[in-house]
């Protein structure tokens, strides 16, 4: 179970990317999360396994709070997270079956990596999963002559190679056409129940978003501005996540009072680092 | 210049310098600069002609080239030689520049490691190879020895400055995605950057051997082994057919080394 609170990210440019986002993700739901360009969707889900660092909040994995962790602890928890690539991040000039493998790499000592020596039944598994994911016969085409489907699919693979206990996918249909990205949404959605593991996705495309979430959240600014299913994202909620409209009387006062005090926690907190 | 108002509007080039007067004053500096420079060495034409007969004479000794077995031994030791340094020194130098190039790149290095790094390189390439060969000599001993320790020296300087630069220009995001497996720092290098620039690293490799063999006749000169020694035996013992063959020798074997660095480099790319 992946429980963020408060999550706050201010850049050294003073760019106010997270204003206290908090969220929780359990079992095998598929949460999307949504938001229009700069409302600080990736910001979001590199905090949690702290490839950008937050400046304030909390992210908790299983009961393991992450924010505090360096070293090989901090490697150990990121071998617990998947993280899936707008741009896929392959090693390009690496072949399918290396960059597969190296969702291992936490598990394998360096000289090891080095000859490219992985134990177990690492190798076995990499083959299966290669299937799974539809590239069987790919292990030994360099990451660089695959289409951006396959390549997507390989990042995919090296993820779910690190047996993780939370997929983190930062826009992962971006780079794709859309019936590739319905192919990807579906395979994500398909580990989800198969490995029974949530998914947390960054997603551009509400229409996916809608299809293939259980839950959505709408980030505007860097603040939570939505959560729900997605036959609540109705047009007010489009409305508030897209174009900042106001948010309507009956739910008004509760969430705006709720903003608030998030935004007034973030000063603080900011005022007491300043100081 | 269109100063005063007229119909058609006109437009100059921005100058580099801060307005026109400071362009002229730049000129004029550099100018006087080259006539006092020229004087002060006391270059006049008669010195050129009196130069130019006796380097004639001087060319004329050299013809015929000398090709007999005794000086083609000599010859052919110490191209040998020669050769033989610049391979010992590139490997020797690109083992040697590996870790000082990921040192030297900043996206990688911690500020304290990346002055180490352009430290290193730096020092390395104030000298020329010709100040670490005198030295060498001095530690050493006149020989071969003498002249890998300049070669790798100074290959030092090239090969992890020019890696360096390679690593600074690596996508970030094949390293992250490593990073984000709970990869180590190490094994984060080993699959997310080494692959990036093991091309360059071949590319470079070559390029410093291909440098290297020309650098390794000149080293010679101040006893630091190779061809280089052969030559200057022969000048000074008034030799100038075999110190031709020689010359004639070393635009071959530098010809050689740059053919096939241009093919393998062609190859890579």
């Amino acid at each position: 179970m992946l429980s963020v609170t408060d999550l706050q990210k201010t850049y050294s440019s003073g760019d106010e990317a997270l204003k206290g986002v908090s969220l929780e993700v359990t079992g095998n739901e598929t949460v999307a999360v949504i938001g229009p360009s700069g409302a600080g969707k990736s910001t979001f889900i590199r905090c949690i396994n702290r490839l950008t660092e937050p400046s304030g909040g909390s992210v908790e994995l299983d009961g393991l709070e992450v924010t505090d962790l360096s070293g090989k602890k901090l490697r150990n928890a990121r071998r617990d997270m998947g993280m899936i690539f707008q741009e896929f991040n392959l090693v390009e000039r690496l072949t399918v079956m290396e960059n597969v493998l190296s969702g291992r790499l936490g598990y394998v000592s360096t000289w090891e990596a080095f000859r490219r020596k992985f134990g177990g039944d690492d190798v076995g598994r990499a083959y299966e999963v290669l299937d799974r994911v539809g590239l069987e016969g790919h292990e030994d085409d360099r990451a660089d002559e695959l289409s951006g489907g396959q390549r997507q699919r390989v990042g995919i693979a090296r993820a779910i190679l690190q047996r993780p206990k939370i997929l983190l996918v930062d826009e992962p249909t971006s780079s794709l056409d859309p019936e590739t990205s319905r192919a990807v949404m579906e395979l994500l959605t398909e580990i989800a129940a198969d490995d029974d593991i949530p998914v947390l996705i960054n997603i551009h495309e509400v229409n996916l978003a809608e299809e293939y979430a259980d839950r959505i959240v709408g980030l505007r600014n860097g603040q939570k501005v939505f959560e729900g299913t997605p036959e609540g994202l109705d047009e007010t909620a489009r409305g508030q996540i897209y174009r900042g409209e106001e948010i309507p009387e009956e739910t008004g006062p509760k969430r705006s009072s709720a903003e608030e005090t998030a935004e007034d926690a973030a000063t603080q907190e900011g005022a007491l680092r300043r100081g | 210049m269109a100063t005063e108002q007229s119909d058609t509007r006109s437009w100059q080039r921005p100058t580099a310098f801060y307005n026109r007067y400071v362009k002229w004053a730049v000129y004029v500096v550099i100018g006087a600069f080259l006539l006092w420079s020229a004087w002060n060495m006391r270059i006049s034409p008669a010195r050129a002609a009196q130069g130019w007969t006796a380097a004639a004479e001087l060319l004329g000794g050299m013809f015929p080239p000398e090709f007999t077995p005794f000086k083609t031994d000599l010859l052919i030791q110490g191209l040998i030689e020669s050769l033989a340094m610049s391979v010992v020194a590139t490997i020797i130098g690109v083992i040697l520049s590996i870790p000082v190039a990921f040192m030297a790149a900043e996206n990688i290095a911690p500020q304290p490691v990346y002055w180490v790094g352009r430290g290193i390189i730096t020092v390395s390439r104030a000298f020329h190879e010709l100040i670490i060969a005198i030295i060498a000599v001095k530690a050493v001993g006149i020989g071969a020895l003498a002249g890998v320790i300049a070669l790798s020296y100074k290959t030092v300087g090239f090969f992890a400055k020019l890696l360096a630069e390679d690593i600074e220009d690596t996508d970030a995001g094949q390293m992250e995605a490593v990073e984000a497996t709970g990869a180590n720092q190490t094994q984060t290098m080993l699959f997310g950057v080494v692959p990036q620039v093991m091309p360059r690293v071949v590319g470079l490799t070559i390029y410093r051997w291909d440098i290297n063999i020309r650098h390794s006749t000149i080293v010679g000169i101040v006893g630091a082994g190779g061809i280089g020694s052969t030559l200057l035996n022969s000048f000074d013992k008034y030799d100038y057919d075999f110190f031709l063959t020689i010359v004639l020798a070393i635009i071959a074997i530098v010809m050689v080394g740059e053919f096939v660095s241009t093919y393998i480099r062609g190859r890579i790319q």
